[in-house]
């Protein structure tokens, strides 16, 4: 299979930088996801790899050979796009044989090819159907099988699920990363929406303004953030950033409420950074109410999300909202006073200067 | 504000019946959700009651006086689209002030000022008023239209997926908002949506609409842990609930293609064949559990992991909390929640 390397790849157009110098190594077998909002230069990331899009500087490699000014159809890599782009007027049969008939392979193994992809996706029932007469999933499925008869080096998806209804959504996420696990096909999946990043990415890659936030795996991004992009971007809600100032071994909020800098952080804070701003950063599931808790809130509304609640409250003198994952059957008043903790193995510190986490000198 | 009242509304566009026979109250200071996917009739519910259509038969009252034969500006709602629908040429303070300039309304200018810059407070917008509507961010025009809409006070606000066009932390973030607005002002709200966690965190009660009917009414609750159909079941909650083809054999619910077996529950008239519906949550791995399966898929999500298990040819979902230290192909045990499962029959109505 493939090893794709980008060493100081970027891209303009005209004036606007659409991808900023990076580096990034995927390795052979490896699913690497590319999230970011829109407008970040994750799909111009992923359209330079396909060789759609030209390079302004830098170099792509593919197992260690130079394919950065190589034509897209001599990459062997395939693409898979949102939108499902099949031919409306061939069956989903003639669709999945296509591109093995325009490299003219002989009939007997694209037949042979055809049957085995199928059967993988366990789609052998529909072959004589037109797209039209195709749900949007099978419709995908369909284009997934396309991409995958071929045995190209490398898979490159673009919002692949971003059209298909939530059911379908996770039902189609599943199955891509099962068929992940099952092929070992190097991969490169663009998305926008970081619970897909999380559940499918061996590696994530967390873009924003044509820059690489982070690379990390999916407990890395999601308990290590780099920064305070990536410390609200992954979660859902974000991490909770509370601002405050630091003042020897506290952090004053700005409600006056002081939180004491739990002891295996103090050696980050000894040195400058007396009088300096941070944020203190915590997951929903880290806050912990309790009446002898030292931050002072006042209750904002509780949302109902089945399996559990989340109590939204708001810090006093801020307009900074607080998110807390609490149990079902707990009611609080809307505007009702309320204390809480954090748990201490689940705190970060940013500089809100820079927004970069401070590092813990132990392992968290 | 107002309590509404939906009888027996029908509405058909050309033979294709868009609307069969709804009926639904919302209560006065209630936040209500319509539920549903595409083509449900969401909308269409939504622009007959503005007035923007006109219903075929049944009845549509507010505080008990029928609004059917009143213009859309004589029944005094307020209605916030998914598109933004705000005057580009005027900067925010007067996209705001123009309901309140309304011939209609004639609200003195300093009386304007005062709910301008109280709603935009509201909203976040207050820095905002000078700004021309053209050139502010998606979020912030939605965050004017809404204000557009509760500068007056109206008998109902309706509400048309309006946060649908925003992205995913934007939209977190005026759910929330929005919310706490409508509790704080008490206005009677009808909420239109495709989104069931926005159905599901915002509304005192959803109806979940299908097809052009009325599937279920009740609190995000009564949705959550008893919908009265499969196709409820499946609507709501992130992961799927879990729906299982099953049979009442030797004294137990079988499950077929498994060997899991379940105790038969105390309901009248369990049928032959079933369709068990159990929640990810309900599903617990322990050490000591009754049941036995492979870890089939893990996708860590953060705060949780889905967990597939595979029992014989029946995959389950499950749920635990951060992230599993599991592998793929894994044995584990696990127990099933028997008194929070579903029952539904072949049709997909529930039992008991």
């Amino acid at each position: 299979m493939a090893n794709i390397e980008l060493i100081q790849v970027e891209k303009k157009f005209g004036d606007f930088h659409a991808v900023k110098p990076m580096d990034l190594t995927i390795k052979d077998g490896e699913f690497v996801v590319l999230l970011g909002p829109s407008g970040c230069g994750k799909t111009t990331t992923l359209r330079m790899i396909a060789g759609l899009e030209t390079v302004t500087s830098g170099e792509i490699l593919l197992n260690g050979k130079n394919i950065t000014h190589q034509p897209a159809r001599e990459r062997d890599i395939a693409f898979v796009f949102q939108f499902f782009a099949l031919y409306p007027h061939m069956t989903a049969r003639e669709n999945i044989a296509f591109p093995l008939q325009a490299q003219r392979v002989p009939k007997d193994i694209i037949a042979r090819r055809v049957k085995e992809v199928t059967k993988l996706l366990e789609i052998e029932y529909l072959l004589h159907l037109r797209p039209g007469a195709l749900s949007s999933g099978d419709q995908q499925r369909v284009a997934l099988a396309r991409a995958l008869v071929r045995k190209p080096q490398a898979f490159l998806m673009d919002e692949p699920l971003g059209a298909l209804d939530a059911e379908f959504r996770e039902t189609m996420r599943a199955e891509i990363k099962k068929l992940h696990i099952r092929e070992n096909a190097t991969t490169l999946y663009v998305t926008h929406d970081q619970i897909e990043a999380m559940a499918m990415g061996d590696k994530i890659v967390v873009m924003s303004a044509a820059v690489i936030q982070q690379v990390g795996t999916p407990a890395e991004v999601y308990h290590n953030p780099a920064n305070t992009f990536v410390a609200k971007f992954i979660g859902s809600p974000g991490m909770n950033l509370l601002p405050g100032i630091v003042q020897s071994d506290k952090i004053i909020l700005p409600n006056g409420d002081s939180y004491l800098i739990p002891q295996q952080w103090g050696p980050v804070f000894m040195n400058g950074w007396n009088g300096k701003k941070v944020y203190i950063g915590f997951r929903p599931e880290a806050l912990i109410i309790d009446k002898q808790g030292c931050i002072n809130a006042t209750v904002y509304s509780e949302d109902m999300h089945g399996s559990h609640v989340m109590l939204n409250m708001g810090i006093n003198d801020t307009q900074e909202i607080v998110h807390g994952r609490i149990e079902r059957g707990v009611y609080y008043a809307i505007n009702a006073p309320i204390c809480f903790n954090i748990r201490e193995d689940m705190v970060r510190f940013f500089d809100a200067e820079t927004g970069n986490a401070l590092k813990a000198e132990v392992k968290l | 504000m107002t309590k509404v009242i939906i009888k027996n509304v029908v509405k058909r566009f050309k033979g294709v019946t868009a609307l069969n026979d709804i009926s639904f109250d919302i209560n006065d200071g209630e936040f209500f959700v319509l539920l549903g996917p595409t083509g449900a009739g969401k909308t269409t519910t939504l622009r007959i009651i503005a007035g923007l259509e006109t219903l075929d038969s049944g009845d549509i009252t507010f505080d008990g006086g029928s609004i059917n034969h009143l213009s859309p500006a004589e029944r005094d709602v307020a209605f916030v689209f998914q598109q933004y629908s705000l005057y580009p040429m005027l900067n925010v303070y007067d996209n705001l002030a123009s309901p309140l300039r309304s011939p209609m309304r004639k609200v003195p200018e300093g009386e304007i000022e005062r709910i301008v810059k109280g709603v935009a407070e509201k909203l976040h917008i207050g820095h905002l008023l000078d700004r021309k509507s053209s050139v502010l961010s998606g979020g912030e025009m939605q965050r004017v239209a809404i204000g557009r809409a509760i500068v007056r006070c109206p008998r109902l606000f309706l509400m048309d997926e309006p946060l649908s066009n925003l992205d995913a932390k934007l939209r977190e973030e005026l759910r929330v908002e929005l919310k706490y607005i409508q509790k704080t002002q008490d206005s009677t709200t009808l909420f239109v949506t495709h989104d069931q966690i926005e159905a599901m965190t915002m509304a005192d009660r959803v109806a979940v609409l299908n097809e052009g009917k009325i599937l279920q009414i009740g609190t995000p609750e009564d949705i959550y842990d008893r919908p009265a159909t499969t196709f409820v079941a499946q609507l709501v909650g992130t992961p799927q609930i879990n729906l299982i083809p099953s049979v009442v054999e030797d004294g137990g619910i079988i499950i077929k293609r498994s060997n899991l077996k379940l105790s038969i529950p105390q309901l009248k008239d369990i049928p032959y064949n079933l369709i068990l519906g159990i929640r990810p949550e309900d599903i617990h791995i322990k050490d000591n559990g009754r049941f036995r399966g492979e870890i089939d898929l893990l996708e860590p999500l953060g705060v949780e992991t889905i967990l597939h298990i595979r029992v014989g040819e029946v995959v389950l979902l499950s749920i635990e909390a951060g992230l599993a230290k599991r592998a793929i192909g894994e044995t584990v045990q696990f127990d099933i929640k028997e008194d929070r499962i579903n029952y539904f029959d072949m049709n997909g109505f529930r039992i008991g």
